[in-house]
């Protein structure tokens, strides 16, 4: 925005807009853009969330190491580990999670499934972005050089390949799931 | 094709490949991955701005991603067609609906708007100040870090889930509630 124009060219633009587009149409299709949803999964009662997020992850995580195995990308896109801020912002990400009823994409996601609690809550969002830009030099001073361990994944920290944890993590969703379609069915009979 | 778009529910395992599936196509043809949090830093930076252009770009945070970038690109797309690609998914299952209060919210709390858009805010003020600490929210560290085993976000997503639950439950817990 400063010292440069206000958007970005347009084959990035229109390859977001993309991406949005059929984002913000899979996310509706499972319903998981209605705050009865989301509550109902941290109230372990409606599993959605913790389905979509699980096979997102095993599905894209083969795919994504998949191709890096062949060579087909350069490497990750992964956030460093400051580990104290992660634990404290998803601490916090949780509570206003359960407040809201939606996470910042869902939320979005929301208005156009017609919720209009939604716009507040986008409202919200804009403020908390807001109100830490202003702290950031704050917790840059004294949260997020706590436990630094730089661009770690799983594999890398601990030495294993990261096909154990994709293996581990599909064997653990499909017995889970299974079992947890098993006992949902029980319990609605 | 065309039912399946028009039904309004779909299996979560199959919403869920499709979120992986469209994983693998921003890594691969545009070197990015799902996220949507860092959106509303650079909004809320434009909105300030416009205002107070100074303290903006006097700011760490906004002026990293502000200055000598575009504010709107890849992401602020993405976050736009959300709304359109979730209205589209609604309207092709003949969908008309229209919500001010969440059923469950309405139960526990009463049916009053003002009540629940208070809550909305001050919900969604906490979120975004929760993924900007953290470095990403339920798409950027849930599903996009998740899926590359990231440290931070699997370190993100357990803490998550327990504070949620445990919210969940102090708000919710109480209530007389049938299995539906």
């Amino acid at each position: 925005m400063f010292e440069t124009s206000f958007f970005a060219d347009p084959t990035t633009v229109m390859l977001g807009a993309a991406t949005g587009l059929v984002f913000g149409f899979l996310l509706q299709k499972a319903w998981v853009t209605r705050v009865d949803v989301i509550v109902g999964q941290f109230l372990l009662e409606d599993f959605t969330v913790l389905k979509v997020m699980g096979t997102a992850i095993v599905v894209g995580g083969a795919g994504i190491y998949g191709m890096m195995q062949l060579g087909l990308i350069d490497g990750l896109h992964v956030k460093a580990a400051q580990l104290v801020a992660n634990a404290v912002g998803g601490l916090i990400f949780g509570i206003g999670m359960a407040i809201l009823g939606y996470c910042p994409g869902t939320g979005v996601a929301a208005i156009g499934d017609g919720s209009r609690d939604a716009v507040a809550g986008v409202a919200g969002m804009l403020f908390g972005a807001a109100l830490y830009a202003e702290m950031y030099p704050w917790a840059k001073a004294h949260i997020l050089g706590l436990a630094d361990l730089g661009k770690e994944t799983l594999a890398t920290a601990t030495g294993l390949s990261p096909w154990w944890f994709i293996a581990g993590l599909a064997i653990l969703a499909v017995l889970g799931f299974k079992a947890l379609e098993t006992w949902e069915h029980r319990r609605a009979a | 094709m065309k039912s399946l778009l028009k039904r309004p529910r779909w299996s979560p395992y199959l919403v869920g490949a499709g979120l992986g599936v469209l994983s693998w196509i921003t890594f691969f043809f545009m070197g990015k991955t799902l996220g949507v949090s860092t959106t509303f830093v650079r909004a809320a930076g434009v909105i300030e701005g416009l205002g107070a252009p100074e303290h903006v770009r006097q700011n760490a945070y906004f002026a990293k991603y502000l200055v000598g970038k575009p504010a709107f690109e890849w992401q602020a797309a993405l976050v736009v067609m959300l709304v359109v690609g979730a209205f589209l998914a609604a309207r092709l299952a003949g969908s008309t609906r229209r919500e001010y209060v969440p059923s469950i919210w309405a139960e526990r709390f009463g049916p009053s708007r003002s009540k629940r858009y208070l809550g909305a805010f001050i919900g969604g003020a906490i979120l975004l100040f929760g993924a900007r600490l953290a470095g990403g929210c339920t798409s950027g560290h849930g599903i996009s870090g998740g899926l590359q085993l990231a440290l931070s976000s699997w370190t993100f997503l357990t803490f998550m889930f327990a504070s949620g639950i445990a919210t969940a439950f102090a708000m919710y817990g109480g209530r007389s509630h049938s299995h539906v």
